[in-house]
């Protein structure tokens, strides 16, 4: 008995059912036409959600007013470096993956070097940052669209039994990322950071050390991201971050994790960005215009967040 | 003078000092800018741009971020040259409105203890979603008297310039000198003692939300008035535009530790900072990066100031 009441307690069980309604919703439409293919899709989309969202998770975990807002730019830069370097050679794609990561590590170090010795707000900072990088991804992209190299292409668009295999190595990526935040040293003193940094400081943790290598695995996670979503979607182009921003956090806080810090957890990412992919996908099925789409995923979003939040925070 | 008052000194100063440093050097560049109508030219988009931040201010002062006062402005802007313009009074209402669900929004954050910025990215989908439902396709046509407004020519000093030093000083009045504003920045520093000295917090987050609301919505009304139509797309850069203004004028994301002033001032450096980027005939490839790296470099002087600052 208690096991099913702390189960209906995990704060991520809220971004599933709501994810489940959202695709019943749709399947009901449509009187259960394409639903399997809607949700192989769904999982499709929401990989690139959920890679973006760990390193995120990890961020913000840290304490209130660490985000990372540099995410897009990121992608951005990695995608196009890694893309023009592998210039479609399939045997380019394990090197330009590094490079892709080399990429991810430069923009971490920039991003903690503002953040730690010019003391600069991590939001600001990481806009700051995202400026420049986004910069330098302009001036090396060019105009010009590389296509990826056929094997990484179709590596990313492969399906078992209509799942994808991205989202496998995903599922798996989270799973050990899991077990990274609650089971090892390094995760533990996330979170004890995000409780309070100052005990934390004190109680003789190395504070600043777990501070520069969560925004270097952010700035990686992302990079990856940008790397993966080149290969699926033919090229890089110099606005594939766009709408990342937004997602990432958004996944992040609807699957569970306190923006508030030192409260996180992963099976939540996963359940949040189905949720926001099927919700799109809904309301494009449902056929509306643009307008009501937007105003109707605006209310949704904060009407989830309000549900979902607003029970924890009474609970603490 | 001691150091640490000579630190603060500098600290309050910094703002004005970085817009004068750009000003100079715009007016070394090019030294036709240095007269009535090249200053006209160079601080027109200054005004919405300043309004935006200090409507930005106002949240940051209750230590929360709006990331939805780009689509805001937006749909103002909208509602400005479509509504305002046809039926005045319902346009009217429909900016009071969007004031009052501003005020709503905030009372929602404080009652539900939400993140702002979750919050704030929801609404930014509603506030386009509007927009866009009001104004399909780019278009609209600005009112009569707001063109006039925007467009005036007074003797001697730039309309910019005046509408600038008039918003900073007003708004500089209400928040910093007057007894509620005290009390308004205090619920950002300290929120728990304003509670216990009587006051509502509820009512100063209201409050501070529909302040921002409204100068978002005369934001996006003086917006119209430059550019003569609207497009729900118009002004989606000024939520980061807002954050970078409002930071770089010296307000901080938390304590309630904002400046007016700073903020207007703010505004009209990362105005000029994108001329000044023109007229380097910089590669339009680095402008966005060479933004970034002004913002860096004024912040990282604040840094240094600020350490001293702490010495004492």
């Amino acid at each position: 008995m208690k096991a099913i009441t702390t189960f209906f307690r995990q704060p991520w069980l809220f971004a599933f059912a709501a994810a489940i309604a959202v695709w019943i919703a749709t399947a009901a439409f449509t009187q259960g036409q394409g639903a399997g293919e809607v949700l192989s899709v769904a999982f499709t989309f929401a990989t690139f959600f959920v890679i973006v969202a760990i390193g995120q998770m990890f961020v913000v975990t840290l304490g209130p007013g660490n985000v990372d807002l540099s995410i897009p730019a990121t992608m951005t830069l990695a995608g196009t470096v890694s893309m023009k370097i592998m210039d479609g050679l399939n045997w380019m794609i394990l090197p330009g993956y590094l490079i892709a990561v080399a990429v991810g590590v430069v923009v971490g170090v920039l991003n903690v070097g503002l953040i730690r010795v010019l003391r600069i707000p991590p939001i600001i900072a990481t806009l700051s940052s995202s400026f420049i990088i986004q910069s330098a991804a302009i001036w090396y992209n060019r105009g010009l669209r590389v296509k990826p190299p056929t094997m990484l292409a179709d590596f990313t668009t492969a399906k078992i039994a209509g799942m994808p295999i991205l989202a496998l190595l995903v599922i798996l990526i989270a799973a050990v990322m899991h077990v990274v935040l609650n089971r090892t040293i390094y995760g533990r003193t996330v979170i004890a950071i995000g409780q309070n940094a100052r005990a934390a400081r004190l109680a003789g943790l190395e504070v600043n050390r777990v501070r520069f290598l969560t925004y270097v695995m952010c700035a990686v996670f992302a990079a990856s991201c940008g790397y993966v979503l080149a290969g699926f979607s033919g090229g890089a182009a110099l606005n594939m971050g766009q709408e990342y921003l937004l997602a990432s956090v958004a996944v992040v806080v609807i699957g569970g994790t306190s923006v508030a810090g030192g409260f996180s957890n992963i099976p939540g990412l996963w359940g949040a960005a189905l949720f926001l992919f099927l919700l799109v996908t809904m309301l494009n099925t449902f056929g509306l215009g643009a307008g009501v789409r937007l105003l109707l995923t605006g209310l949704i979003i904060i009407a989830v967040i309000t549900l979902a939040g607003g029970s924890r925070s009474s609970e603490r | 003078m001691s150091r640490p008052m000579l630190a603060r000194l500098l600290r309050s100063a910094l703002p004005a000092l970085s817009l004068a440093i750009l000003l100079g050097a715009i007016f070394y560049l090019q030294p036709r800018t240095m007269s009535y109508f090249g200053l006209n030219l160079l601080l027109n988009l200054a005004v919405p741009i300043a309004l935006a931040t200090l409507a930005q201010m106002c949240v940051l002062t209750v230590n929360d971020l709006d990331l939805s006062i780009g689509s805001y402005v937006s749909l103002t802007a909208c509602i400005t040259a479509t509504w305002l313009n046809d039926t005045p009074i319902l346009g009217v209402a429909a900016l009071l409105a969007c004031i009052l669900a501003y005020g709503a929004v905030g009372a929602l954050v404080h009652l539900r203890n939400l993140p702002s910025i979750v919050v704030t990215l929801g609404l930014s989908f509603v506030w386009l979603g509007l927009a866009i439902l009001i104004l399909p396709t780019p278009g609209g046509k600005a009112p009569g008297w707001i063109r006039e407004l925007m467009t005036l020519k007074p003797a001697y000093v730039p309309f910019p310039v005046i509408a600038c030093v008039v918003i900073a000083l007003v708004v500089h009045v209400v928040l910093m000198r007057s007894p509620y504003g005290a009390v308004l920045r205090g619920a950002g520093g300290n929120p728990r003692a304003v509670a216990r000295a009587g006051w509502s917090l509820l009512r100063v987050k209201v409050t501070m939300y529909m302040a921002a609301g409204t100068f978002g919505a005369l934001a996006g009304i003086a917006l119209v008035g430059l550019t003569t139509s609207a497009d729900a797309n118009i002004a989606l850069r000024y939520t980061l535009l807002s954050i970078a203004g409002a930071i770089l004028g010296g307000s901080e994301f938390v304590g309630g530790r904002v400046s007016p002033i700073g903020a207007v001032i703010g505004a009209v450096t990362l105005t000029l900072a994108a001329s000044f980027l023109s007229f380097l005939r910089l590669n339009p490839d680095f402008q966005i990066g060479a933004q970034g790296a002004i913002l860096i470099l004024v912040l990282a002087l604040r840094a240094v100031i600020g350490r001293t600052e702490a010495d004492r």
